[in-house]
């Protein structure tokens, strides 16, 4: 049975993983990358993260649109957009 | 001003006893976007909320777009809520209006009648409600300000029903009765608290049980969603006589439900309109009924759901049906109610001409003497029994767009 209207458990959007509507992977070079966390502030999804083990980026490729904002705002030329072949 | 409105039998302002009605109805959330003719009424409600009579949250805006989402927002979040706006802000409210519908959000909204541009204009004609009668809006379209004042209330009413649970527009026409001043009995808040149970939405926001309101949702549902919708408008049609009824127990005033009509039973020639025109359609028959002429009236109070079984009950005995549209429904050459009250008798055995007339646009006066050619030619139809044409655009200059 359908609710009254489209109402359903929150927080949905994590089981939903659209990933997989990317083109172009961002691929995060840590060796140019200064820590500065622009591509983080700039992220649309919130998908970009510390990676744990240091003080470079990363993006979480499971919700990654691909979207590519963050290659084009990284001060250090360190993220590149690769077509990605599945 | 402070303190609490006063009520009782005053001369105000059509948008002052909007405005106070819709106080007395305790809104939450108030949003709105100043424009005309609909600014009295919202500037009467910041000034309550001002002056602390009420103690609604009213939320300033930049647009009417920001003020239904300010609204379904809090709708979802379990607010009662208000609204007012008109022409280009109903237009711009488009696709929030059928969000509100299909988050099934019981919002109360006036609608101060006008037309729409271009060109520019901004006097009344109902082409802006009637232009959004698919968004899944219930629309009521009311005669004087005392029904506004009832209907106000009643809308609430019937939004809130949780079997129906959509949003109410409540449609007034623009200056005509926005602007007039008239003897109006205001309700009373006690008197308003008794005949209005308190909202309890059907499912609210909450932060302690978080869940998502108006989601995505892909072919496999979508079908039913929007056919809970249309049973949603069903199921509101015995609301509203419900409601009509309820208040007439309450407070004596009764307008209709579905519809209301005047002098129909034996009648021969039966004119159909909504809004302020009833009471000049009122006074026609009334005429004419003195000179033997067998005419009546249907008013159309609800528009969506539209009432095709009260309607096709009363014509149906008539020899001709002569509907006043103020508004076109362009490359129909007719008004929306034209096409809907032929389209009720399709596939029944209820033949009856329908003369359409599109009248009024932009505030054109429409006096008594173009009723009365109206009714000539509806008589026309009604003795020769066919002849019932193409619907007309009543009074156009041909001096201003020929020769």
């Amino acid at each position: 049975m359908i609710p009254h209207a489209a109402i359903g458990d929150a927080g949905t959007t994590i089981a939903n993983k659209t990933g997989s509507w990317r083109i172009f992977i961002p691929v995060y070079h840590a060796e140019l990358c200064n820590g500065c966390g622009t591509c983080e502030t700039f992220c649309p999804e919130g998908i970009v993260h510390k990676r744990v083990d240091g003080d470079t980026f990363t993006a979480d490729y499971d919700y990654c649109k691909g979207c590519g904002i963050c290659a084009r705002e990284c001060p250090k030329g360190a993220i590149e957009m690769i077509l990605e072949e599945k | 001003m402070t303190g609490k409105l006063e009520s009782g039998r005053k001369v105000v302002e059509g948008s002052y006893a909007v405005a106070h009605a819709a106080a007395m109805c305790r809104p939450d959330v108030i949003s709105a976007y100043p424009i005309t003719p609909q600014t009295h009424i919202v500037e009467d409600l910041s000034q309550f909320v001002a002056d602390g009579v009420i103690d609604s949250k009213y939320i300033n805006v930049e647009s009417e777009f920001s003020a239904l989402s300010a609204l379904v927002g809090s709708s979802a979040a379990g607010a009662r809520t208000y609204s007012a706006t008109t022409s280009q802000g109903l237009a711009l409210m488009h696709e929030v209006l059928f969000n509100a519908a299909g988050m099934r959000l019981p919002i109360v909204m006036t609608i101060v009648n006008r037309s729409m541009s271009a060109p520019i204009n901004i006097w009344n004609d109902h082409q802006d409600s009637v232009a959004q009668r698919d968004t899944g809006w219930i629309q009521l379209y009311i005669e004087d300000a005392q029904e506004l004042v009832d209907a106000t209330v009643q809308a609430y009413m019937i939004a809130e029903d949780r079997d129906v649970s959509l949003p109410v527009m409540v449609c007034m026409d623009g200056f005509i009765l926005s602007h007039v001043f008239e003897p109006v009995d205001l309700l009373d808040q006690e008197a308003v608290d008794k005949f209005l149970p308190r909202f309890t939405p059907v499912r609210a926001l909450d932060p302690n049980n978080p869940e998502s309101f108006g989601m995505f949702v892909d072919p496999e549902y979508y079908m039913e969603f929007r056919y809970l919708v249309e049973q949603a408008m069903d199921a509101s049609r015995p609301k509203i006589e419900d409601a009509a009824r309820k208040f007439e127990s309450a407070f004596g005033r009764y307008y209709g439900g579905l519809i209301d009509t005047y002098e129909t039973d034996d009648a021969e020639i039966i004119l159909v309109a909504m809004g302020s025109l009833i009471g000049t359609l009122r006074d026609v028959v009334d005429d004419l009924r003195s000179k033997g002429v067998p005419v009546g009236l249907l008013k159309i109070r609800s528009f969506r759901p539209f009432p095709a079984d009260e309607i096709k009950k009363v014509i149906a005995d008539a020899k001709v049906v002569a509907v006043l549209d103020k508004n076109i429904s362009l490359g129909t050459g007719e008004g929306a109610v034209t096409t809907e009250i032929k389209a009720c008798m399709h596939n029944t055995d209820i033949r009856v001409p329908v003369l359409g007339f599109v009248v009024g646009l932009g505030g054109r006066d429409i006096p008594v003497t173009t009723v009365q050619r109206i009714v000539e030619k509806a008589q026309d139809v009604a003795r020769r029994g066919t002849g019932a044409g193409a619907s007309e655009f009543v009074d156009v200059k041909q001096d201003l767009i020929s020769g």
